[in-house]
């Protein structure tokens, strides 16, 4: 069965124009997919709608056998525990430490109270440390977020993802704001989050050349709809046009280097 | 490399999320920040508890006193009545109020612009930053009532006292203001018309004042908005006449607490509006730059 | 064209004295105020002060008397304001877009707020009195009544600069309201709220002076008292001592501001 399934999913922002219209499309455990499309297209809006940060106005998205949309308040929170989440803008409280930045992936799991007062068990704190080692962060975990680099930042937002134990991580254009080393090391991560651990991996991308060379499925957005969705070497040059439209002089792009999936 | 090791990691993660070896983990060492953050507050707070527990309550009962003082602003707010002036009158008093906080923000923003930038550090030596940053640092530390009352004395108490006085800290405050505003200016601008040949005045006049203007127009509105709250005050305090000498004969020598309702009214409502007009400068200042 | 943008540039600015120069004559009109008197007296002052305002070894007498005054004031302005922190904290919470829990609350405590802030100290001292008569719990609550609307308003602003990232990604892990409050909104913003609660102490030790004046307690009235008796010397005593107690309590506020921000 897939761990996530979208079924005629639209969203209005207002009366007139459609964000997404009539998505559907499902995704299996493990899966590294890359959502694609010019900037306005409707992929931030498709990502939120899948942990319902933005509410869907029509359709059903079904999580691990779970329709999320009928959901309570209560239950959407442990619904979310499951879904990680990485930003564009990394979004960290930058005045507290990496490890404490980290550990507010675990606050899903706690009650009102310690949540407040910030008690987290050894384990937790071990289970940290070891994922902010893997990072390559161990230097840094006392230190303040604000003295981090872009992609140090990424890195802790990752981090506070994974420790989520999520079946899920949705990551919203995670090096948009990165150079391209720190780029590259991000995406590495990821698609060995992917492979290694099982986790099924959805990002926003605005380069066609790294969804092409990490993912193992590509799903081409354009205006709300979904315009191609299939393996990364079914991808031709003609369907890159369809999905940026005008935009597609501007999009570099080189077919050469693909995933191997 | 680091690619490497990173498979390798993540690979044993996946198998050992359960494992049980202990890794210590020490508190994380406090920064010089949070203790200081802490520790304000603690004294901050040792200090509010010794002052109720040292004041001379007089016998008031603080309960009673509150009550009493909720029905007061009850009769206020909702039985608002004036017989003693008409509301043409009072609108002539709500002007000459607005007029002493114009004026004096004027002559205020006229003497801070200069003073600014003699105060800004990358207009000026040194010395005379710290000079001029000093003297206003002093204008500000008297309280305004106190400039007003001084300047009484040599000028009879009225009009003329409180626009001085009012002007004075007016000075004070947007010379601070103005000299961030010119200091956050980028410094190439100013070298680039050095090397040109411009002198400061057109330095000055060509790069610095437009580059800010719109800064200086939303701090000097918001002195006026200052302003017009503190020149209510000095009418009350300091006999500089307008709408907050008729709050003051109201409040402290008639005791009709349903005409302080009618000034009260009127007084929020310029303020409010004068609010409105600030933030929507100050958001399409932002939007701007 | 190039014409057209200086002619019109010189017409606004035209525009903008001509406006300027009329609500100036206006305002001189209205408020009866003689400009050249006005400056005149400024020299006039300066003569008078330099002859008659200032301390001398007989006006040291009166120390005892003003001492205790002045730490009266002092510590009324800190509690005053200590204490509409707190309160602000939470109407701050409540009003702020980012953080509150639904409109109908969040409109309510912007109408605190905004009521309190601009209702005139001098209405406050002056109502305060009828039940308080001249104790110093007048000026205390005049004070604190003023100080929540400012503070409410500030708190506010803080919030909304600092919140929306971290609060996103926050619920995207599942966490509850307050844990979101108390593990992303307070540490980013308590640098900041506490260097309003700094600003807004020493602005109240300047307008104690005026409610005390107005309502005839703590340092203010000391001052008044020697004012109207003609002893210049006592009260210009008194302005010291206001002058170093405010330039002192910028002073350390300054330092503090340097370490927590």
């Amino acid at each position: 069965m897939a761990l996530l399934e979208l079924k005629n999913v639209t969203k209005y922002y207002n009366q007139t124009i459609p964000a997404l219209e009539d998505v559907s499309f499902s995704v299996d455990e493990g899966e590294f997919v890359s959502i694609i499309g010019p900037s306005g297209a409707g992929k931030s809006t498709l990502l939120r709608c899948i942990n319902r940060m933005v509410e869907a106005s029509s359709g059903e998205i079904s999580v691990d056998g779970v329709i999320s949309s009928s959901l309570t308040k209560k239950k959407l929170r442990a619904l979310r525990t499951k879904i990680g989440m990485i930003f564009q803008h990394y979004n960290l409280v930058d005045r507290l430490t990496v490890i404490e930045n980290v550990l507010h992936g675990r606050l899903g799991y706690k009650s009102t109270l310690a949540g407040i007062l910030g008690r987290y068990s050894q384990e937790e704190k071990n289970q940290a440390f070891q994922i902010i080692k893997i990072l390559g962060l161990e230097e840094q975990v006392y230190k303040r977020c604000d003295q981090l680099s872009g992609g140090q930042k990424q890195r802790v937002g990752i981090a506070r993802a994974l420790i989520q134990n999520p079946k899920i991580i949705l990551c919203d254009e995670p090096i948009a704001s990165l150079d391209p080393n720190a780029a590259k090391l991000i995406m590495d991560h990821l698609r060995n989050i992917s492979t290694e651990m099982g986790i099924t991996v959805i990002v926003n991308l605005h380069q066609v050349e790294i969804a092409l060379k990490y993912s193992d499925r590509i799903i081409g957005v354009n205006k709300g709809k979904v315009v191609f969705d299939g393996l990364p070497c079914d991808l031709t040059a003609a369907q890159i046009q369809a999905i940026y439209g005008s935009e597609s002089e501007d999009v570099s792009f080189d077919l050469g280097e693909r995933h191997a999936g | 490399m680091q690619f490497e090791e990173s498979i390798k990691g993540w690979a044993q993660l996946a198998d050992t999320t359960k494992d049980k070896k202990i890794m210590s983990i020490i508190a994380p060492p406090l920064n010089k920040a949070s203790i200081a953050m802490r520790a304000i507050l603690l004294i901050l707070l040792a200090l509010t508890i010794y002052f109720f527990a040292s004041i001379d309550y007089q016998g008031v009962n603080v309960l009673k006193g509150l009550a009493d003082t909720f029905n007061n602003f009850m009769t206020i707010f909702l039985h608002p009545y004036a017989h003693r002036f008409t509301l043409g009158e009072a609108f002539v008093n709500v002007m000459i109020t607005l007029g002493l906080a114009f004026l004096s923000t004027l002559i205020g923003g006229v003497i801070a612009l200069f003073l600014g930038l003699l105060a800004a550090q990358n207009l000026a030596p040194k010395q005379v930053t710290n000079l001029i940053k000093g003297f206003v640092a002093f204008i500000r530390a008297v309280p305004t009532i106190l400039w007003v009352l001084i300047f009484a004395v040599a000028a009879g108490l009225g009009s003329a006292a409180a626009i001085i006085g009012l002007s004075f800290h007016s000075i004070s405050y947007l010379t601070k203001a103005f000299s961030e505003s010119f200091e956050d200016l980028d410094r190439s601008v100013i070298e680039a018309l050095m090397a040109s040949g411009a002198n400061w005045w057109q330095i000055v006049f060509q790069a610095v004042i437009p580059s800010s203007l719109t800064y200086l127009l939303s701090w000097t509105f918001l002195r006026f908005e200052i302003n017009f709250a503190n020149a209510v005050a000095m009418g009350a305090a300091a006999g500089a006449g307008g709408i907050g000498f008729d709050l003051f004969m109201a409040g402290n020598f008639y005791f009709d607490l349903r005409e302080v309702g009618v000034i009260t009214y009127l007084i929020i409502g310029i303020a409010i509006v004068l609010e409105v007009v600030s933030t929507n400068i100050k958001g399409r200042l932002q939007k701007s730059t | 064209m190039r014409d057209d943008i200086f002619t019109k540039r010189r017409n606004d600015n035209l525009r903008f004295f001509l406006v300027l120069i009329i609500l100036t004559v206006g305002s001189i009109i209205i408020t009866n105020y003689d400009v050249i008197k006005g400056f005149s007296s400024i020299a006039k002052a300066l003569i008078w002060g330099g002859s008659n305002f200032y301390p001398d070894v007989k006006s040291l007498r009166i120390l005892p008397e003003i001492l205790p005054k002045l730490q009266e004031t002092i510590l009324m302005s800190i509690a005053a304001t200590t204490v509409a922190s707190v309160f602000a904290l939470f109407l701050s919470l409540a009003g702020s877009k980012t953080t509150r829990l639904n409109r109908i609350f969040s409109i309510i405590s912007r109408g605190i707020a905004s009521l309190f802030r601009n209702i005139p100290l001098v209405a406050w001292a002056m109502v305060l009195m009828l039940a308080f008569s001249q104790s110093p719990l007048t000026g205390y609550l005049a004070l604190f009544f003023a100080s929540l609307g400012f503070l409410t308003r500030a708190f506010m602003e803080t919030i909304d600069e600092v919140g929306n990232n971290s609060i996103e990604a926050l619920q995207a892990t599942g966490a509850n309201y307050f844990h979101i409050i108390f593990q992303a909104v307070l540490p980013a913003s308590m640098p900041q709220m506490i260097s309003w609660l700094l600003f807004m102490i020493e602005t109240n030790i300047r307008d104690a002076t005026l409610v005390g004046v107005l309502t005839g307690t703590g340092i203010g009235f000391s001052f008044d008292l020697y004012y109207k008796r003609f002893d210049y010397h006592a009260a210009s005593l008194v302005v010291v001592f206001i002058v170093i107690t405010v330039i002192f309590i910028e002073f350390v506020s300054n330092n503090i501001r340097r370490v927590i921000l």
